[in-house]
């Protein structure tokens, strides 16, 4: 019964989404206040309506229902409680499913918080937002309806790939979601400006928390991914450019660079087009994620089952919206002149610098996931593109980037001055040669780019520090009167702090366990110890159990440091029964300097045991600098000024825009 | 002109969904061989231990068209395709071999007795370097190889009827002129 | 559609992790460090994207035994992929080789950033108000000037 009020209320939905569709945009069009009034209201509904759908889906799953196909497929009654959760979203049907969700979340609140926004414009963005769910409402009820009944229902479920199994997993594509659907809300403002003609400074105002809120989102979600493939692959890598991470990552660039340009559009009502062609592409990269995913044009590791019929939909879909908005962009974007000037060495050029570097990390990453499939089209001829192509081409982008994210923040607007800029970084210089020095002390057998790569992280954090610095006067005036102009700093600033800091420290995570890493494979027998960068390792047992529902080995090294015991690591290897499948738990042990990873393998003929023990250098950094980044994004989004209740009415005119009146 | 400009990421998308849509429904696993036209690898391979059927090696290609057939007793979709194996045997135009890919020699013995053993001659690939030399990637594959010993066509998978019919067949029809 | 389901399910069975096996690695530290890096370039064919270095396919296993046996008889790093493609096309390159079908790929990033980069140059210089004195304004720019300071006099164009 409840699978059906599921299936009900998306057919609701589907029709709710029309009603706010033709009343938003057709309401704005035709001026009828009405209409557009009632675009609010649908909106609303409209994620009551999914809520309901996505609770009746998570019910079946929570008393596992086997009756309904999809729960059968993907759930097993011995499975905990948290994986038959996360397992309605750890399939097609079901992340659809939540995708609904999480539009019509963020279209009910621009409907609820929407009050200071002209009604003209809210109707539109609603009006866009509900197309947008109609597409996808219309793709789940005619190909992925997540409520097909089975009959007869089977004893008991197929389970869920147990690699799912995992927490880090269950949490990460709700936050890519959320991330992904954030973007629309920014691809509707965007659509509704390009109707309307006009872009300004409110308006990037309007869109800015809400890049923040997908920016953060999504910096969240493909971070937990990351680390899930840390530790449950088993070797140690966490980014693979893999084509499915690859769909993640293309928008969280394109967002990025959303995130900057919007500064220009606000405070110097320049970069108007590029922005809103920006706001396009950043949703449009998360469409095409999900098509990629999906479709089966591109094969990869992670790739749902794929099926044509979903394929050929996903694509027409992807043609009309954003075909549909680029062609609209094209029509409509030569009319929207830009207003403020300024040279190629100011605040505004480093943040041009920044998107176009940003832009061709973009292009770079697209090009290398689909070259691929064009060769095939084009000549027949089949190529791999793979990690050693992206790190060919991707890490030259960025040497350049994080150079200027140094210098950026510290120079003016309009008209910058570089040499004052280069002197006043002369700290962030001397750092660099420090810790290059100390690098080159600790680890002089690296490849010398990895000094690079920790220069450039010195750099960047120290710079970062130091534009802080001089916004609190610190050193220049007594410490209790920086600290108050501190927390008197706007959030944005904050913000920035946090963000580029983050950066910093996501670069020496990189560069060190891509440079450093100390892997040691070999057969161990129990009692034998063995030396990795440091710590002794010694297997003190293997011993076997029942988990909730798998069956496991479980290793004991206990590591010494220095002689004296430092910590004990179990790995583990999991069998799981109903999926007749593997997975490998590895143990890891974070110190400052990197993680001790220990992983348990299979038994010898001889009695011994199979061991892969590794030191990856600074990888906790990675996570670290991720974390901050995340929490650079909210407190940037907790500003005064961004918040939607801000602007009020205070529409102001841009500051005295064209130049030559100067 | 410079509206023109502004079409760009249109078009782009255009380019972009065309190319989408031709991929659609392919299978993109399926790598093309890059042994084709090329003379097959010098390799000589022993009988299956115990099996009445001589080894493989590469000059027994000289003199008749030859289809390879590279099978495992360990791999499921090769009992599937091994009725057309045994169809194609009956013909007297060409030489049907086979390459036991990876097999122990008393499970490769039990699954010829049970299924049929289509094969003129077999070669017993223990290590699985012959298959490597010839670029096998996934069990079963089969070859078509010319009388000069030069690789014509591959097929990676198991065979259905269709793909004898509208490939090995006219790959072999090709060669006997 | 069959042979897809039956890759979907050697990649179900197949376990992830623990690739290289201690049997596996080589004496001479040098050399196995030089066969890490070849076996990274190689596209492990029967599990899509992953280096046969990070695979525990059985190919994947012979290739690196494979990869290993022709360093140790003195293989160049590039003899030894050589070797590999000769048998298996450029496909399993994960790098792919610089040349006429791959050209778009490898100039693409450098000929975007060029134009891309270029535009802006154009762009940024011919609006950088250079001279002190400044040029009267157009039609254009002054019907700008007063939608700016009055955006809601704006007209729809």
């Amino acid at each position: 019964m409840i699978p059906e009020l599921g299936n009900f209320a998306l057919a609701l939905a589907l029709i709710v989404s029309f009603v706010m569709t033709g009343a938003g945009l057709a309401g704005a069009q035709m001026g009828n206040a009405a209409w557009m009034v009632a675009a609010r209201p649908a909106a609303i509904a409209l994620f009551g309506l999914s809520s309901i759908a996505f609770a009746a889906l998570t019910w079946a799953f929570v008393v596992s229902d086997f009756s309904v196909s999809n729960v059968a497929a993907n759930s097993h009654s011995l499975k905990p409680m948290l994986y038959k959760v996360s397992g309605v979203w750890g399939n097609h049907e079901g992340s659809m499913l939540l995708w609904v969700l999480m539009l019509s979340l963020f279209g009910a609140a621009v409907a609820v918080l929407g009050d200071n926004l002209p009604p003209g414009l809210r109707a539109r963005v609603l009006g866009v937002q509900g197309g947008i769910a109609f597409g996808f409402l219309l793709f789940i009820l005619l190909t992925s309806n997540p409520f097909d009944r089975l009959d007869p229902a089977p004893l008991d479920g197929q389970g869920l790939n147990p690699l799912l199994q995992d927490p880090g997993l269950a949490f990460h594509p709700p936050m890519l979601y959320l991330g992904y659907v954030g973007l629309s809300v920014t691809f509707c403002f965007a659509i509704a400006a390009l109707i309307e003609g006009k872009v300004d400074a409110a308006w990037a105002r309007w869109v800015r928390p809400w890049t923040l809120a997908a920016w953060s989102s999504l910096t969240l979600g493909i971070a937990l991914g990351s680390w899930w493939a840390y530790y449950e692959l088993g070797w140690g890598g966490w980014w693979f450019w893999d084509p499915v991470e690859n769909a993640s990552f293309m928008p969280w660039l394109a967002a990025t660079a959303l995130l900057h340009s919007a500064i220009v559009v606000e405070k110097r009502d320049a970069l108007k087009t590029w922005t809103v062609l920006l706001a396009i592409i950043a949703f449009s990269f998360s469409l095409l994620g999900t098509f990629l995913v999906r479709s089966g044009v591109l094969t990869s590791v992670h790739a749902f089952a794929t099926d044509p019929a979903r394929g050929l939909y996903i694509l027409l879909f992807l043609l009309a919206v954003i075909g549909g908005s680029l062609t609209l962009f094209a029509i409509r974007a030569p009319a929207m002149k830009s207003g403020g000037l300024f040279a190629p060495v100011s605040r505004e050029g480093a943040l041009v610098l920044n998107n176009l570097l940003l832009s061709t990390a973009l292009a770079t990453v697209l090009l290398g996931t689909l070259y691929p499939l064009f060769l095939e089209v084009v000549s027949g001829d089949k190529v791999s593109v793979g990690p050693p192509f992206f790190n060919a081409t991707f890490v030259p982008l960025m040497i350049p980037l994080i150079i200027a994210m140094a210098a950026g923040p510290l120079m003016g607007w309009k008209r910058g001055d570089l040499a004052g800029v280069l002197s006043r970084l002369k700290v962030a210089g001397i750092a660099v040669g420090i810790a290059i020095a100390v690098t080159w002390w600790a680890q002089s057998d690296g490849p010398p780019l990895a000094l690079l790569g920790i220069g450039l992280a010195a750099w960047l954090f120290v710079g970062t520090l130091i534009e802080f610095a001089e916004r609190t006067r610190l050193f220049r005036v007594p410490l209790s009167n920086s600290l108050r102009r501190a927390a008197g700093l706007p959030r944005s600033a904050w913000g920035l702090l946090l963000g580029h800091a983050g950066v910093a420290i996501l670069v020496a995570g990189v560069t060190g366990s891509s440079a450093w890493t100390v892997e040691k494979i070999q057969a161990m027998a129990i009692g034998e110890a063995i030396d990795v960068a440091g710590y002794s390792f010694t297997l003190d047992a293997v011993t076997e159990g029942q988990g909730p529902n798998y069956q496991y080995r479980r290793a004991a090294f206990t590591v010494r440091h220095d002689g004296k015991v430092y910590d004990v690591l179990e790995p583990e290897k999991r069998f799981f029964p109903v999926e007749r499948n593997e997975t490998t738990e590895a143990a890891i042990r974070s110190t400052f300097l990197g993680d001790l990873y220990a992983v348990i393998g299979d038994e010898t003929p001889q009695g011994t045991w199979v061991t892969r023990i590794y030191f990856n250098p600074l990888v906790p950094w990675i996570w670290a600098g991720c974390l901050i980044m995340v929490a650079g994004g909210l407190v940037s989004l907790s500003d005064r000024r961004l918040r939607i209740g801000a602007p009020q009415r205070k529409r102001a005119t841009p500051s005295p825009a064209p130049a030559p009146a100067e | 002109m410079r509206k023109l400009l502004y079409f760009i990421p249109a078009l782009i998308m255009a380019g972009l969904g065309a190319a989408f849509y031709l991929q659609l429904g392919k299978d993109a696993s399926v790598v093309p061989s890059a042994l084709i036209d090329r003379a097959a690898p010098e390799f000589a391979l022993d009988p299956i231990e115990g099996h009445d059927r001589p080894g493989l090696a590469s000059a027994d290609f000289r003199g008749q068209v030859t289809v390879v057939n590279v099978f495992a007793s360990w791999c499921l979709p090769c009992r599937a395709e091994h009725p057309l194996v045994m169809a194609l045997a009956e013909r007297d135009d060409i030489q049907v071999a086979g390459l036991n890919y990876k097999d122990k020699p008393e499970d490769a013995r039990r699954w010829l007795a049970e299924l049929g053993d289509p094969y003129d001659r077999i070669g017993a690939d223990q290590t699985g370097r012959v298959g490597i030399d010839f670029g096998v990637y996934g069990v079963p594959e089969t070859f078509v190889i010319d009388r000069n010993g030069v690789v014509r066509f591959k097929h990676v998978g198991p065979l259905t009827e269709e793909h004898v019919r509208k490939s090995i067949l006219p790959a072999i029809e090709a060669l006997q002129k | 559609m069959t042979r897809r389901l039956l890759i979907a399910l050697a990649l179900l069975l197949a376990s992830p992790a623990l690739a290289v096996m201690p049997d596996e690695v080589l004496d001479d530290p040098a050399l196995e460090a030089r066969a890490r890096e070849v076996s990274k370039e190689l596209r492990c064919l029967v599990c899509q994207n992953q280096s046969i270095d990070d695979s525990n396919a059985d190919l994947a296993r012979d290739l690196r035994v494979l990869v290993r046996e022709r360093l140790v008889a003195g293989d160049s790093n590039d003899q030894a992929l050589e070797f590999i493609v000769d048998r298996y096309g450029d496909y399993v390159l994960l790098k792919p080789p610089v040349q006429a079908n791959t050209l778009a790929l490898w100039a693409g990033p450098a000929v975007i950033f060029l134009i891309a980069g270029g535009i802006l140059l154009v762009r940024v210089r011919r609006k950088t108000p250079l001279s002190s004195a400044p040029p009267a304004l157009t039609a254009d720019e002054e019907a700008r000037v007063l939608r700016a300071l009055d955006p809601d006099r704006q007209e729809r164009d």
